[in-house]
């Protein structure tokens, strides 16, 4: 997996490309702790991520979780993997979804 | 029918996906269910990894097989590490908002989704669990 990151100014966007997996994960975590600081508006780019398991859902809830308390978090553009995996999980109702 | 065995280590993570794949590949099996055997691999091997061996190293078998009546994939994780039967874990709360949410058993839960039929053993001091794919 790859993390593309784009910050300006309260707002970063991590555009993600491959697999959220067991093994990628660790990646997204170290990166959400290094820049999550003062960020007020967290956008996940999901255009080009293939699929997602219960490792990478577990840093977006750490993360929805750090959000609620300091601005907004937005996933977009899942792919229909990605969406089911919300969809049975109940993901969809706790994240917001564009 | 093809089989791996290497040890439970993350590090092989990728070893055995892609073992899975190309015997998916020889049988044509759709993209949608390919990827949804790959969640799944990451998900039990990733278990085995994290909880079969404690902090010594051991040895996972994974098998693939195919059907055709009807046309299935069938995969099986054999271990000897700590006796689990993950067809015991509880169903998650999918309903608890995101600060009541819990992570534990999601991993289990998606794995059950995926798959339509999965049956576990212990026998001979190893673990067995038994999945199958319907294409």
């Amino acid at each position: 997996m790859t993390i593309n990151k784009k910050l300006e100014a309260a707002k970063l966007e991590l555009l993600l490309e491959g697999r959220l997996d067991t093994t990628t994960s660790p990646m997204l975590e170290a990166e959400l702790k290094q820049s999550i600081e003062g960020v007020t508006e967290l956008v996940f780019d999901f255009e080009k991520l293939e699929y997602i398991s219960s490792a990478g859902l577990r840093i977006l809830l750490a993360a929805q979780k750090i959000m609620n308390k300091q601005g907004s978090m937005v996933v977009k553009n899942v792919n229909e993997i990605v969406a089911e995996v919300f969809e049975v999980t109940g993901f969809s109702d706790i994240l917001t979804i564009e | 029918m093809k089989e791996i065995t290497v040890d439970a280590m993350i590090e092989n993570m990728n070893t055995v996906t892609a073992f899975v794949d190309d015997f998916l590949d020889q049988i044509a099996c759709p993209m949608k269910s390919r990827i949804q055997i790959n969640i799944v691999i990451d998900e039990i091997f990733g278990n085995i990894c994290h909880y079969a061996y404690k902090d010594s190293v051991g040895a996972v078998t994974v098998r693939v097989e195919s059907g055709n009546t009807p046309k299935a994939v069938f995969l099986t994780f054999t271990d000897n590490g700590i006796p689990y039967n993950p067809l015991d874990t509880e169903d998650p709360d999918i309903t608890s908002s995101s600060e009541e949410r819990k992570i534990g058993g999601l991993g289990i839960y998606l794995v059950k989704k995926n798959m339509d039929e999965m049956k576990y053993e212990y026998v001979n001091q190893q673990n067995r669990l038994w999945m199958e794919k319907r294409l």
